[in-house]
């Protein structure tokens, strides 16, 4: 499936002059794609989800650092945050700059479906959820800190928790 | 995104990006990805609804179990209601810093 044969328009959303921007952009795939197949049926995984929404834990972990990004409005905060497993609603904050954050603190499954896996695991459609999910900052015109630290580190936290598979959604 | 599932796909876990701008999984190349027609921050429905939710991490699921080749990408059925409130409804009250600096202010 190419741009112009999706159903999804990628820039439906998007203010005209951010989405005329992006279109411009171009880009191509770096072969080869990496591929780990399923290694077992779904109802013997660990899943994780990944959000970059932004979101952390009031109270125990700091804000990423909106305040920099002001700063330096070409800049976001590369580290990541852990989100426990039964992480209450009331717990979460949110300080994305480029969303809305309102049903983010009213609801945070629509970035981080933490409660809807633990239903289907609960079914037996899943093995099982993982013990800590991850939240981003998702904004990242340099992704070099991405792919040569936090992208590395927050694999290696998630593959020794014993993850089979992740469920990554941007903001 | 695209270099978190990447990253994570070397490490040896199967993932599935669920996203509103699958351009950019055929830009960068993405193992898996679910497309979803829902505004930015909303990857997984509307808040309150968990019906739809639901549905949508189980698609994202299936593309897990049935994906054969690297950069497949496919779009959820499920379409988003009343286009133009949300148009402006999931953006922030105040422009973001790098559309500030955009619009030169």
């Amino acid at each position: 499936m190419s741009d112009s044969t999706r159903r999804i328009d990628s820039y439906r959303w998007l203010p005209r002059a951010i989405a005329e921007y992006y279109r411009g952009m171009q880009g191509k795939p770096k072969e080869p794609v990496p591929w780990t197949p399923l290694a077992k049926p779904l109802n013997r995984c660990m899943v994780a989800a990944v959000t970059t929404a932004g979101i952390y834990i009031k109270g125990e972990q700091d804000p990423f650092d909106v305040e920099r990004e002001k700063r330096e409005p070409t800049w976001g905060d590369p580290t990541f945050r852990e989100i426990r497993r039964d992480v209450a609603q009331e717990e979460i904050g949110a300080c994305h700059l480029h969303i809305n954050n309102e049903d983010l603190l009213a609801d945070f499954n629509i970035a981080l479906p933490l409660r809807r896996l633990e239903e289907l695991a609960q079914l037996g459609a899943i093995g099982r959820v993982a013990p800590r999910h991850l939240s981003f900052m998702g904004f990242q015109l340099d992704d070099t800190a991405w792919r040569e630290t936090y992208a590395p580190r927050a694999a290696a936290l998630l593959k020794g928790d014993g993850v089979d598979c992740v469920i990554l959604a941007p903001a | 995104m695209p270099v978190l599932a990447r990253t994570f796909e070397e490490a040896g876990m199967s993932t599935v990006v669920v996203t509103m701008m699958p351009v950019w999984s055929e830009r960068i190349g993405v193992p898996r990805t679910l497309a979803v027609g829902f505004p930015f921050g909303h990857a997984f429905g509307h808040a309150g609804d968990v019906g739809e939710q639901r549905a949508v991490v189980e698609a994202a699921l299936r593309c897990l179990e049935k994906m054969e080749r690297p950069g497949s990408i496919e779009e959820l059925e499920i379409e988003w209601a009343d286009f133009d409130s949300w148009r402006r409804r999931w953006q922030p009250k105040e422009p973001s810093p790098i559309v500030k600096m955009m619009r030169g202010g």
